[in-house]
């Protein structure tokens, strides 16, 4: 075995592949070829750092330099330099704006790390996901082995539940008691089952816990499977996600070789296998019921509740389903004990949770914090605030099943419940934060859009409920809205709620009832005045020229629509009827003489 | 097929080769050799292989080896620094590879700082020259 004295870690999540990661891998390690250091120094490829915004990120350890925005070229200095003459290259060191890039900074002191406690992000951007030994190393199948020797499959249970773990796909069920109830079905033959069909907009917690750490999963769902008394499990992960699906297959592999897959694992009783089921990405197949539908072959539709999945799931045998970042935080919870997880998060919602962060926020990425810590501590301390100078509005969380929270409740602790009182819900972790040039009326239109297109059509609420919702929506921000279409709209969102088929139809009245909870003065505005405070719908929206105009003809010459019209040096003036609202005047008109009303 | 014995093998061996990426480095000891133009042309690369290939043999999985730059000292070279947690810093000269084994053994296993090997410890032979 080599001894390296350094190593250098590149992200190989999606959002720096995407960034140039793999070319980047490629030169540093031509570099170190040619500069005869190969030996000394390795390059490993890792999950997700988090912070997607500033990638490719690059680590080099042992000095745990965090080097950002790293370009293919980059790779020459930073082996010339750091790797051969010890020097670290500051001038791509990550630094926090406006502020001096500094040497000797390391990861933990950077603000976006500083109020993150990773858990089930642990290994993401430590380990490569490719290696099981590496997983080995820190601690890995090492719950599964105390679990097999120490422990009975009830002791692995009481343990969950005294951990007071919670769903991490969005409701928040208790996970030792849903085990529970699946080890106390009669039945030879069970499932287990992760689900990582991952379908909210902007949320990918679970890609980077399957890119980053994959053998965590399967470790999780081999405890499971001890606990309920099941020897196979299915892994439902959207096609979408190529980088995770290859890397839980070599994970799986390895792990038979190793014999920690199949008969007898660790010369135990205890046998277990796995499969992999790609989804075609149908939103409603995040449903637990319509995700065994699709596993079984069938067309993904949901089943009415009960009987439950514990009674009577996949293939009408007894299933334990679990979603990927609930998983992964077991196998520590049963390492580590339930103390030691409840000593983290709040007494109703204990451990972490992960959030990707999104729109309009300065770093863009994947965090982790501890359950109770305050919206406004994500956003403004780990997040960076908003960028451009721009007013914060309001989050949205839980993707099209969540809602908007308004800055006047930015210090409401997160937690399942306290989320749930204030209109949204912690959904899978998706946090959409939105400024001051969003419209609230065309956000909730977007993810209505969103669920009237992906409802399967099963249940009339939701295929027509939605629909009729979408088009009240519709006919405000187009200036076409009548005095009682707020009315009719929350009369529409209650019966959908209260009658729709599954999670998907329940909650898809969200973003338009948390919206009309503390927007309904944009909504009377988009009514009643024909006016969009934020000035984003297009078709009520009006432009003037004001006294500014020094009679330039700028504008009017980049019009495409002919509608500006004004003699030289005088002020010009706009023809609504012909103006097609593209903005291009505001951008040429170099005295701010164009205004939005 | 494994068992949980060769599970533990794995960890240890592989954890020796990942450790440094750990984050908490409490027992930590660290050997920085001088690698600018001065040292390489002394021979500091082989000094410094020599250094991670026996705390690799010996399984020392506290130990990171990096490097630095000039320190001024340039006649000294190979030089390397080797901090043992609450023991502050010791500078050895001149070193060659069998010094480096050396120092690993009697300073960083056994706890015996080197002491002919230090800086300074040559002050009568070599400084008589009139360096000093």
């Amino acid at each position: 075995m080599n001894f390296y004295r350094s190593h250098i870690l590149v992200c190989g999540g999606t959002g720096c592949t995407s960034s140039g990661s793999v070319k980047l891998m490629d030169r540093f390690n031509a570099q170190l070829k040619e500069k005869g250091l190969e030996k000394e120094v390795s390059v490993v490829k890792t999950g997700c750092f988090g912070l997607c915004e500033a990638g490719p990120v690059v680590i080099v350890y042992p000095e745990g330099t965090f080097y950002s925005k790293v370009k293919e070229e980059d790779a020459d200095e930073i082996v010339d330099e750091h790797l051969l003459k010890g020097r670290i290259v500051r001038h791509l060191v990550y630094h926090e704006k406006g502020e001096q890039p500094e040497a000797g900074k390391s990861l933990n002191d950077i603000d976006f790390y500083k109020h993150q406690k990773r858990l089930a992000l642990r290994n993401c951007g430590v380990i490569d996901p490719e290696n099981i030994d590496e997983y080995i190393a820190f601690d890995g199948y090492l719950a599964l082995g105390k679990a097999l020797t120490e422990m009975r499959p009830r002791d692995v249970i009481k343990m969950l539940k005294d951990s007071g773990l919670r769903g991490r796909g969005g409701g928040g069920f208790p996970t030792g008691i849903k085990w529970e109830m699946c080890a106390k079905s009669p039945g030879e033959k069970k499932y287990i089952i992760c689900n990582a069909d991952e379908g909210d907009p902007g949320a990918f917690m679970d890609r980077s816990v399957l890119e980053g750490d994959p053998h965590a999963v399967l470790e999780a769902m081999e405890l499971c499977g001890y606990a309920v008394g099941a020897d196979e499990g299915y892994i439902y992960v959207r096609a979408e996600y190529p980088i995770a699906v290859k890397r839980l297959e070599i994970a799986i592999s390895q792990a038979r070789e190793y014999g920690l897959l199949g008969k007898n694992i660790l010369g135990t009783d205890f046998s277990f296998d796995l499969h992999i089921r790609l989804g075609a990405g149908a939103f409603v197949c995040g449903e637990e019921t319509a995700l065994m539908t699709s596993i079984e072959g069938n067309r993904g539709e949901p089943k009415p509740k009960p009987p439950f999945p514990a009674v009577q799931g996949l293939y009408g045998k007894p299933s334990n389903i679990n979603n990927v970042e609930t998983f992964a935080n077991v196998p520590q919870i049963i390492l580590n004990g339930a103390a030691w997880f409840r000593s983290m998060g709040t007494k109703r919602s204990p451990g972490t949770k992960v959030f990707a962060l999104g729109g309009k926020i300065k770093n863009t990425g994947l965090v982790e914090v501890p359950m109770g810590t305050p919206l406004r501590t994500v956003i403004f301390d780990v997040g960076g605030g908003i960028p451009k100078g721009k007013k914060f509005k309001a989050v949205q969380t839980g993707g099209p099943s969540g809602g908007c929270i308004p800055a006047s409740l930015l210090d409401v602790p997160i937690e399942y419940d306290s989320l749930v009182e204030i209109g949204s819900m912690m959904g899978s972790g998706g946090m959409i934060v939105l400024d001051e040039d969003n419209c609230m009326v065309d956000i909730a239109r977007f993810f209505l859009d969103f669920t009237v297109d992906e409802s399967c059509g099963k249940c009339t609420p939701c295929r027509v409920g939605t629909r009729r919702m979408l088009e009240i929506l519709n006919r405000i921000v187009t200036g076409h809205g009548q005095e009682d279409d707020i009315e009719k709209l929350e009369q529409l969102a209650e019966s959908i709620k209260d009658t729709a088929l599954c999670g998907l139809g329940q909650t898809a009245p969200n973003p338009v009832l948390s919206t009309l909870r503390y927007f309904r003065d944009e909504y009377e505005a988009h009514i009643r005045d024909k006016h969009c405070p934020s000035h984003q719908c297009k078709e009520l929206l009006h432009l003037e020229i004001n006294d500014n105009c020094r009679g330039c003809t700028a504008c009017a010459r980049v019009c495409p629509a002919g509608a500006i019209t004004g003699e030289p040096r005088s002020r010009h003036v706009i023809d609504m009827e012909k103006c097609i609202k593209c903005d291009s005047c505001i951008e040429k008109c170099r005295f701010d003489a164009i205004i939005k009303v | 097929m494994k068992t949980l014995a060769d599970l533990e093998e794995i960890r240890k061996r592989t954890l020796e080769r990942i450790n440094l990426r750990k984050e908490d480095k409490d027992d930590e000891v660290r050997i920085v050799v001088g690698m600018a133009t001065c040292g390489i042309a002394a021979g500091a690369r082989p000094v410094m292989m020599s250094f991670m290939t026996e705390s690799s043999k010996r399984h020392l999985t506290n130990v990171t080896v990096s490097q630095t730059g000039c320190i001024g000292m340039c006649r000294y070279e190979p030089m390397a620094d080797v901090f043992v947690p609450g023991q502050g810093k010791v500078t050895y000269v001149n070193l060659d590879e069998a010094k480096a084994r050396r120092i690993v053994s009697d300073h960083i296993v056994n706890g015996q700082p080197v002491v002919e090997l230090m800086i300074g410890a040559d002050r009568d032979k070599t400084v008589g020259k009139g360096e000093e």
